[in-house]
């Protein structure tokens, strides 16, 4: 595999939506290397002949009656907001000027 | 009475001798004189637990049927939403948040009456071995103060082991209740995944977490885990089985006949000798009591640890996706670009710390387009391997043993600058977590450093039972040869903390 070096981890935080400082840059750069080559041996007895796992107890879809139910209201989940407007969340800008 | 068993404080309040009021201000009582040094604690709620207490004794001087454990104050690890009460993971990203709702966990803890005295503090979203990942400082342990009380759950376990709690409930998702119970000397179990519902546990790694009893004794954590175990509607991964009679397979006794497997890659290398020492005393007492001891070999579990750090962080990468600044929890806009995306990038540059930056960062790289058949396909393949063992083992042995962590608990800050050294402490209890099967920790005695030591037990899914079986067996064998319990001989703690 090849090595992750600085610019790598500055996409992946762009990705992963994570403002990193330059020194926070540089040091997971140096640490992810060794980390990943821990990791790394999974490969070695990860056959194609071996199925893949996702959930540890097998399961079938799981359904249940629709019915309705008492959820939340809407002032209890706007109550943690850090902004409401008009019983609504308030976001932040979210597209661009044009 | 604060140090009697969940149990013996629960006959108490059966017979008179004592009011849910008494015992809730008694613990905290003992939170107020020895927490500021713990740091077990993230939040104490005197006025709901003292209020949940004496609703509890009214309830009972009114004549009526209540659980076998009403009364019996609680602590819960803080990744464990409660209504009205602040939740933060260990957290700056939801420092001051107050969920609008109960997990169900807690909300069967507030039926059965149990007043709970507040949240325990733990890794950053449960990240970590040592809870030094907490934004809100270190919990120390009860038996050095100078040394990390495990993690994730280290408060769960220091509270307990340190009698501020009878009872404390944790989450495990690689060893997070199991490890923090074997270097502080108390008892931890991961219940089968779906034993206990998931619903209001913050998601670090959905296919792994699982909810589950913090206690001093085996009989405690399955009274507890008795309670909180069943089919919940809102959690489509819980288990639809009947709950076992946990209790009663804890107070057994006996296990004349019961096959135990030791693994043989989890006991060489790497585990200390002063560990391993206590790990096979255990097992000579269970074969004086007639259990039959087996080697058994899972090759597969070698690359456990691999498969482990791969599918982690990657359901943790997705699951923290949510702590955007939108709708709860901490928002920080940058003045030069308010736009949601920077302020979604400043938020969680602020509010995470680092190891969830690490995780999350892993688990995006390993998700992502060209490495994703490499990394995390072959890390889903590996828990099939890892299953297979498992299935293997079961065939010629009722349960599995290992000491529970490689080494007494390290110090504060030891290991917090090699991440892939701090992982490699999950080593002996991630391989249940990946195969959805149960496990418990015990102690096994002092340990290097006269710290103590744990013995994990493992058994197939959907076979707690057997966890509390040989777990209640040893330990009462183990404290005959103590002359009481482990935690006995943990120095005395006291307002300025602890002399060692």
């Amino acid at each position: 595999m090849p090595s992750i070096g600085r610019d790598d981890v500055a996409r992946l935080a762009d990705l992963a939506r994570i403002q990193l400082t330059e020194e926070e840059i540089a040091r997971f750069a140096g640490e992810f290397d060794s980390i990943m080559d821990a990791v790394a041996s999974v490969s070695e007895v990860a056959t194609e002949d071996v199925p893949a796992t996702s959930h540890p107890i097998a399961m079938t879809n799981v359904f249940r009656e629709d019915v309705v139910e008492t959820t939340l209201t809407q002032e209890q989940a706007l109550a943690g907001a850090p902004e409401a407007q008009n019983g609504r969340f308030a976001v932040p800008q979210i597209l661009g000027e044009e | 009475m604060i140090r009697r068993s969940a149990a013996a404080q629960a006959a108490a309040l059966g017979t008179g001798e004592v009011s849910s009021e008494e015992l809730t201000r008694a613990h905290l009582d003992r939170i107020a004189a020895v927490d500021g040094d713990l740091n077990a604690f993230l939040h104490v709620d005197e006025e709901a637990a003292l209020t949940s207490a004496r609703e509890v004794d009214s309830r009972r001087a009114g004549g009526e049927e209540l659980h076998g454990l009403a009364g019996v104050p609680i602590a819960v690890k803080d990744v464990v939403v409660t209504e009205g009460t602040p939740t933060t993971a260990g957290s700056k990203i939801l420092e001051g948040w107050i969920p609008p709702y109960d997990a169900t966990l807690v909300r069967t803890l507030r039926e059965a009456g149990l007043p709970m005295l507040g949240k325990t503090n733990m890794d950053e979203f449960a990240m970590g071995s040592s809870t030094e990942s907490s934004a809100f400082g270190a919990t120390r342990n009860p038996w050095d103060r100078e040394r990390i009380p495990g993690g994730s759950g280290g408060g769960s376990a220091a509270a307990v082991g340190a009698y501020e709690a009878p009872l404390a409930i944790g989450t495990d998702t690689g060893g997070s209740i199991r490890q923090p119970g074997a270097v502080t000397g108390t008892v931890g179990v991961k219940p089968t995944y779906g034993s206990v519902s998931r619903y209001g546990l913050i998601a670090m790694a959905s296919s792994l977490d699982q909810a589950g009893p913090v206690s001093r004794t085996v009989e405690d954590s399955a009274l507890l885990h008795e309670l909180i175990a069943g089919h919940d509607a809102h959690d489509s991964t819980s288990l639809t089985d009947p709950v076992g009679d946990f209790a009663a397979a804890a107070r057994r006794r006996d296990v004349k006949g019961l096959r135990i497997g030791v693994i043989s890659e989890l006991e060489g290398e790497g585990f200390a000798p002063e560990v391993r020492a206590r790990f096979t005393e255990s097992l000579d007492q269970l074969e004086r009591a007639g259990a039959e001891i087996v080697r058994v070999s899972c090759p597969n579990f070698t690359y456990a640890l691999g498969a482990y750090y791969l599918i982690m962080p990657s359901e943790a990468s997705s699951n923290l996706a949510k702590f955007d600044g939108m709708r709860f929890g901490l928002r920080v806009v940058p003045e030069d670009s308010p736009t949601a995306e920077s302020v979604m990038k400043a938020t969680r540059g602020a509010g995470f710390g680092d190891e969830v930056k690490r995780r999350i960062l892993l688990g995006t790289y390993a998700l992502s387009a060209g490495y994703y058949d490499a990394y995390y396909g072959s890390a889903q393949k590996v828990r099939t391997l890892v299953q297979r063992d498992f299935a293997a083992a079961y065939e010629q042995v009722d349960v599995l043993a290992s000491p529970t962590s490689p080494t007494v608990a390290f110090r504060l800050g030891e290991k917090v600058d090699d991440p892939t050294a701090m992982y490699m402490n999950d080593i002996a209890t991630i391989p249940a977590n990946l195969a959805g099967v149960p496990g418990i920790s015990l102690p096994s005695g002092l340990a290097e450093d006269g710290l103590p030591a744990g013995i994990q037990f493992l058994a197939p899914a959907r076979a707690d039972e057997r966890l509390y079986q040989v777990g209640g067996a040893l330990e009462a064998l183990l404290e005959e040869s103590w002359g009481g319990p482990l935690l006995a001989k943990a120095p005395e703690l006291t307002a300025g903390g602890a002399t060692r």
